[in-house]
């Protein structure tokens, strides 16, 4: 199978106009390939749906407002896909 | 429905957690400014206000669901299918259905019918966001009562 961030490239050029090519481990989905607010809205939906799980997108972004994560831990490409494994394994876990 | 105003759902008959049903009467067109424009000696029911009254529906359901702790605000429309004329007096059954939520955001199905016949359908997304002031999340709970919608005080 397709590691997740291969999964979630595919996802985002099928979801926004970002070439496919242009995706990679590093790059930053907001900063780098100019995702908007809604665009992401897309891409996370897709994600939620691809992966059975939901995306803590708000919980994300209050660790980065309230200074306790950098932003690139959850919206660089290669660390997206981490999350997302993350996420995957919990949903999966014994007892989740 | 009192078009000028926005106030698309006249009543809410059922409502679960992942679904809800709605009644609305289009009003006569004499006197209307929506129908005076739209349009000039054949009334019709504005397509953008069937996707309006689908929106509406799609976030009230969303309210009961999140306990009319946010307030649901559309952010895309798609897929949108305008099947047949709505015509001033029609009757008309609001169905949303929610399809996923997710974090800080829904996605519904809003189905249109009337007396049976399938009129329009759409999806939609939504962002439910902290209710910008308290007299919006207070108007909000009186409108969803008066429509029909148990509402609790909040906490």
């Amino acid at each position: 199978m397709a590691s997740a961030f291969d999964r979630i490239a595919d996802l985002i050029a099928e979801t926004s106009d970002v070439p496919r090519e242009k995706i990679t481990p590093d790059s930053h989905v907001i900063n780098d390939l100019g995702i908007d607010s809604l665009d992401f809205l897309d891409i996370v939906f897709a994600i939620d749906k691809e992966f059975g799980i939901k995306v803590p997108v708000e919980a994300w972004t209050q660790e980065v407002n309230a200074g306790r994560a950098p932003a690139e831990n959850f919206f660089v490409m290669k660390n997206l896909a981490i999350r997302v494994e993350e996420l995957v394994a919990a949903k999966q876990a014994p007892g989740a | 429905m009192r078009l000028e105003y926005f106030e698309m759902i006249d009543r809410i008959t059922a409502v679960d957690e992942t679904s809800l049903t709605a009644e609305c009467l289009v009003p006569p067109a004499a006197g209307n400014p929506v129908f005076a424009g739209h349009l000039p000696s054949f009334p019709l029911m504005p397509g953008v206000l069937l996707i309006e009254t689908m929106a509406q529906a799609s976030g009230w359901l969303l309210l009961h669901r999140l306990n009319f702790t946010r307030m649901p605000l559309l952010a895309s429309v798609k897929e949108a299918k305008l099947r047949s004329f709505v015509l001033p007096e029609a009757s008309l059954q609001v169905h949303a259905t929610l399809l996923h939520e997710g974090s800080g955001y829904a996605v519904a199905q809003g189905r249109i019918t009337s007396n049976g016949k399938k009129v329009c359908e759409v999806e939609l997304t939504l962002r439910a966001l902290p209710f910008p002031t308290p007299d919006l999340a207070a108007m909000v709970r009186e409108r969803a009562r008066s429509l029909g919608l148990t509402v609790a005080e909040p906490a």
